[in-house]
């Protein structure tokens, strides 16, 4: 029954992201798309929350490569456990998870 | 499209809808029953819905879907008016439309 | 079958279309006779809160609709106790919408239900179709 979350807003500007966590099942998996892809950067004030979402929580996060070679993050700067997915990647967890829950 | 009542111009949209709900008068619903390529005079029984309509709009801010004031209409006013048969004898073209339309409501959201 | 419909509540009402556009199409998919379910989280919460008064902002007061829902078959909104909590607001600070319950004699009952977080993330699991707003 596992669930997809996709983000799309900055966690910077909108608690979106945040509650998505906070609302997230062990086995369901968080992709960040759009301006959300800045929060999957290492060294943030949201780090040690989204480390302990994958660890502690079993939750799996996903961010979308081209929104993050948009906005010039590369690999390297990304948070460890953080996965980076393409857009066939994107349509392959909406298969592999059940439902899709969107956070505006 | 507009309708023209003592002189003043109120503009409808092309379903007869008013567009400006506060545009409302009795007179308004009385000349848009005439304005019906069968022309209705309305009676004491569709003002009873008409007005029935437009308080309910008023507490709850929407027009009812028809299975909603159908059993409205039952609560309020009986069984024998809380039915499709009554509601259908009254307004021919749909309570939902046609009563919302004289009552200066807009179209019941949903009607389809 | 029925399936368990979810709209998931999460702006404040008046500064953006979302809470009525939720509204909107919450009305009509009730002619569909599915299971309905209205979540209320984080700024959501804001979308049935007592007193509102848009007159002002030249807007209608959709709030008052919530209280028709009842007569649509729509009897169950779950509200975010941490959201509310968070917000300064308690369950007295929301409009105390009712329906009747047709089983019981028409005896009004309380549509809206407090739950903790775990058991909204509960509730969200546990939905077929889910309509984020």
């Amino acid at each position: 029954m596992a669930m997809l979350h996709i983000v799309n807003k900055s966690p910077f500007e909108r608690n979106a992201l945040k509650s998505c966590l906070a609302h997230a099942l062990a086995g369901d998996a968080v992709l960040l798309i759009e301006d959300a892809v800045i929060g999957a950067v290492s060294g943030t004030s949201l780090a040690s929350e989204l480390q302990a979402a994958m660890s502690e929580q079993a939750v799996s996060i996903y961010a979308l490569g081209p929104d993050l070679s948009a906005r010039g993050v590369s690999e390297q700067r990304m948070l460890d456990g953080i996965q980076v997915v393409d857009y066939a990647g994107f349509v392959d967890l909406t298969v592999a998870n059940e439902k899709t829950q969107s956070w505006l | 499209m507009a309708l023209d009542i003592g002189g003043k111009t109120i503009a409808t949209d092309e379903e007869g809808y008013l567009e400006n709900l506060n545009d409302w008068t009795p007179e308004v619903a009385t000349a848009m029953a005439l304005a019906e390529e069968t022309p209705v005079a309305l009676n004491d029984e569709h003002w009873e819905i008409i007005n029935f309509l437009r308080e309910y709009y008023e507490e709850y801010q929407i027009a009812p879907a028809v299975r909603v004031l159908t059993k409205a209409v039952g609560k309020r006013l009986g069984a024998d008016k809380g039915n499709s048969k009554y509601l259908y004898s009254l307004f021919p073209y749909g309570p939902g439309k046609q009563a919302c339309k004289y009552a200066g409501l807009p179209k019941p959201t949903g009607c389809v | 079958m029925a399936k368990k419909f979810i709209y998931l509540n999460r702006k404040a009402p008046y500064g953006t279309v979302y809470a009525l556009e939720s509204l909107e199409v919450v009305l009509i998919a009730a002619a569909f006779e599915q299971e309905v379910t209205l979540a209320f989280l984080d700024d959501g919460v804001y979308q049935i809160a007592k007193g509102q008064n848009p007159k002002a902002l030249g807007m209608k007061n959709f709030s008052a609709t919530y209280n028709a829902l009842g007569d649509y078959g729509i009897t169950q909104f779950y509200v975010e106790r941490e959201s509310l909590a968070e917000r300064g607001l308690s369950e007295d600070d929301l409009m105390p919408i009712v329906y009747e319950d047709e089983d019981d004699d028409y005896a009004e009952k309380p549509s809206v239900r407090v739950v903790s977080r775990a058991e909204m993330a509960q509730i969200m699991a546990d939905q077929d179709v889910t309509f984020s707003f």
